[in-house]
């Protein structure tokens, strides 16, 4: 413990005392707004500490219950998702997804190495904002097209060429908002592929031009079926805040996959307020998702994606075990390619941030090269090199999930239940509907 | 000439006829018939063929549209032409809101008004409507030409990129960072070929328009513009 300071006689001084209130990083944030008239703005998903999956343990078995086998006895990973509707749904071999990043966010490479990395586990890979490349194209075997609000992009053909369709309504990073993108990224086969002139700043929309609610987007749904033949699974993606709702009208308005992704779900581009303080995180979002699709008889008929956080095989497992039929990955797929590597640690100094913490994917300077259009980064990421990582880090994620299934005694990953949890904490308890741990109180459920 | 009766047949065997139409087919003109206003009727149609539609349509009428004629003998629901890439459509009767939405080229031609956000986020196309618009036409739109013989509703344009826009009548208040732009030779001769190529060659004078475009104020975030957002 620090001795206390002293005063000129010798006497102890008060100790130095922060606020828990003006800390250090919120008084930097007012110096900055001061100095500089405009709010933040910044890359990735909610920074500030949430209760996550980490306020999860899964209960092994012993003797009420029987395991299986390590390396031995099969867990089955494979997921299927669009059966509803669609008449050629897509098989996974594994439940983690590759989200969505736009062409322009991310450089050519970048995608091209994700839909590499995704191909060789046997995974999709999403389009952005911004259309599909004929890199992701190509080195994707199964692709989805996200519609979005901006139609930047957008093509029919694409749409016929695309494995399944991801309309999307909002983000986790931003619920209820669209996107910016910098007129640093904006060179010119970006503003080609969105019809604006090169170097402006590229407002998203974050409503669609042409529909309004649920009963138009039953009508939108019809189009887009019509126009692909019925082939193609319809997915909805809505960032996480009504849950329960949102996830009962995307179904309702014929939806085959409902895309939910929480508050730490990162962005390319928002203001730092939006990210840290509109939507719920994910562990909030899932039981309320999963009770609509139970209500509407239509758990694991419409799948249930969820995203936001998702690190390690231990989420996989935690989110679904809460009833998700996949998850998918953005920053950590991300990181897996390279990006925040501490390798490039003297250029993040030079930007005024550090390994770890870099976050200004917008202004395009990414010293990995992956949120970036300059071609000096953007060559740093070797795609056949970053597919690889990638690959390697879904395998382990895989894993890790069937480890865990197995010792639930579990034969598949979808069989994990919420039976399988306990809470660390009385909200993560709250929020995902599972005791707390070593107790059978499950906070405003029962057992109190 | 094929006809396709929609009140005895499905709609997705119509749209899957048109779509298995090869780009060489003899058969390049249709009739559908009783349509009664159902959705998404000749929506992706990616072939040079004719298909004329007898009633009114609903939603999404030769929504994202390549290549084909599409008239349509009737009043449009929502999102008629949406995100066409090329081709032409034609609305004898009205059309709902957001006509044309996010269209990437071709030709929309609508004979009666348009509704609300006709125009929203245009990517290149022609829009020509001979009555008038509703409010917010044009909203965010990128690329192309609005032109209206009749009145604008307001804000028009607002947050408009580098779309240009024709009225020949009034309107009643421009969006934010939309203004008015003097209508030099260029701009006569090219709206003149937007009307030829809406069957109004020599019909109307161009000289009777003005020009709306963007101010250009908002392309690079500023706070100072705060205002206006």
């Amino acid at each position: 413990m620090a001795e206390n300071p002293k005063d000129p006689r010798g006497l102890p001084r008060t100790h130095p005392r922060f606020s828990a209130t003006y800390t250090p990083d919120v008084m930097a944030e007012i110096r900055r707004a001061a100095a500089t008239g405009i709010y933040d703005i910044r890359g990735a998903g909610a920074k500030r500490k949430l209760p996550h999956f980490d306020d999860l343990l899964f209960l092994g078995a012993s003797i009420s219950r029987y395991p299986l086998e390590g390396y031995r006895e099969r867990c089955v990973t494979e997921v299927v998702l669009g059966g509803r509707f669609a008449s050629k749904p897509i098989t996974l071999k594994t439940p983690i997804t590759i989200a969505g990043m736009s062409f322009g966010s991310l450089s050519a490479n970048a995608k091209e190495a994700l839909g590499r990395g995704a191909t060789l586990a046997g995974t999709s890979t999403t389009t952005g904002d911004g259309g599909m490349t004929e890199e992701e194209r190509g080195h994707s075997e199964k692709l989805v097209y996200q519609y979005l609000p901006s139609r930047y992009g957008m093509n029919p053909d694409d749409l016929r060429r695309a494995d399944a369709i991801e309309i999307v309504i909002g983000q986790g990073a931003k619920p209820g908002g669209g996107g910016m993108l910098l007129g640093q990224k904006i060179n010119a086969r970006v503003a080609d592929m969105r019809c604006l002139p090169p170097g402006i700043d590229q407002r998203s929309a974050c409503r669609h031009p042409d529909w309004t609610g649920p009963d138009d987007l039953e009508i939108k749904i019809e189009e887009l079926r019509e126009i692909t033949g019925g082939e193609k699974p319809i997915y909805v993606k809505v960032g996480a805040s009504r849950p329960y709702y949102d996830t009962a009208l995307a179904a309702k308005s014929g939806a085959d996959v409902v895309v939910l992704d929480g508050m730490q779900g990162g962005t390319a581009a928002t203001q730092d307020v939006f990210i840290e303080h509109v939507g719920i995180p994910i562990l909030a979002a899932i039981r309320p998702a999963v009770q609509a699709l139970q209500d509407l008889g239509l758990h694991r008929t419409v799948q249930l994606v969820v995203s936001g956080g998702i690190r390690s095989g231990a989420d996989v497992a935690k989110a679904l075990a809460l009833g998700a039929d996949a998850v998918a990955i953005g920053t950590g797929a991300l990181i897996a390619l390279g990006d925040n590597d501490p390798r490039w640690e003297a250029e993040y100094q030079a930007l005024g941030t550090t390994a770890g913490a870099y976050d200004d994917w917008h202004e395009g300077n990414d010293p990995a090269g992956i949120t970036t259009q300059r071609p000096d980064l953007a060559d740093r990421l070797d795609p056949v090199l970053g597919g690889r990582r990638l690959a390697n880090y879904l395998a382990v994620m895989t894993l890790e999930a069937q480890t865990i299934a197995r010792a639930c005694g579990k034969s598949h990953l979808h069989n994990l239940e919420p039976e399988d949890l306990v809470a660390l904490t009385i909200e993560a308890a709250a929020m995902a509907g599972v005791p707390l741990a070593g107790t059978s109180w499950v906070p405003g459920k029962s057992g109190f | 000439m094929p006809t396709f009766d929609l009140k005895h047949s499905p709609l997705r065997e119509l749209n899957r006829t048109l779509y298995a139409l090869r780009p060489d087919t003899n058969e390049t003109h249709w009739t559908v018939t009783g349509p009664d206003g159902r959705h998404a009727i000749a929506a992706g149609l990616d072939a040079p063929i004719s298909v004329e539609i007898e009633g009114n349509v609903g939603y999404y009428c030769a929504g994202m549209n390549k290549h084909a004629s599409v008239l349509i003998n009737g009043n449009a629901g929502v999102g008629v032409a949406e995100n066409m890439m090329s081709g032409f459509v034609h609305v004898r009767g009205d059309a709902s809101q957001a006509a044309g939405a996010t269209a990437h080229g071709g030709m929309l031609v609508i004979d009666g008004n348009a509704g609300a956000r006709c125009g929203i986020s245009m990517k290149g196309v022609d829009i020509l409507v001979k009555g008038s618009i509703g409010h917010m036409s044009a909203f965010m739109a990128q690329a192309g030409t609005l032109t209206v013989l009749g009145n604008a509703g307001e804000a028009l344009g607002d947050s408009l990129y580098e779309a240009r826009l024709y009225v020949r009548g009034s309107v009643k208040s421009l969006g934010s960072d939309c203004i008015e732009k003097e209508m030099r030779d260029e701009h006569r001769e090219q709206l003149f070929a937007k009307l030829q190529a809406g069957g109004l060659a020599g019909e109307i004078d161009p000289s009777e328009f003005k020009r709306y475009g963007s101010a250009r104020r908002l392309y690079h975030f500023n706070v100072d513009n705060a205002g206006a957002y």
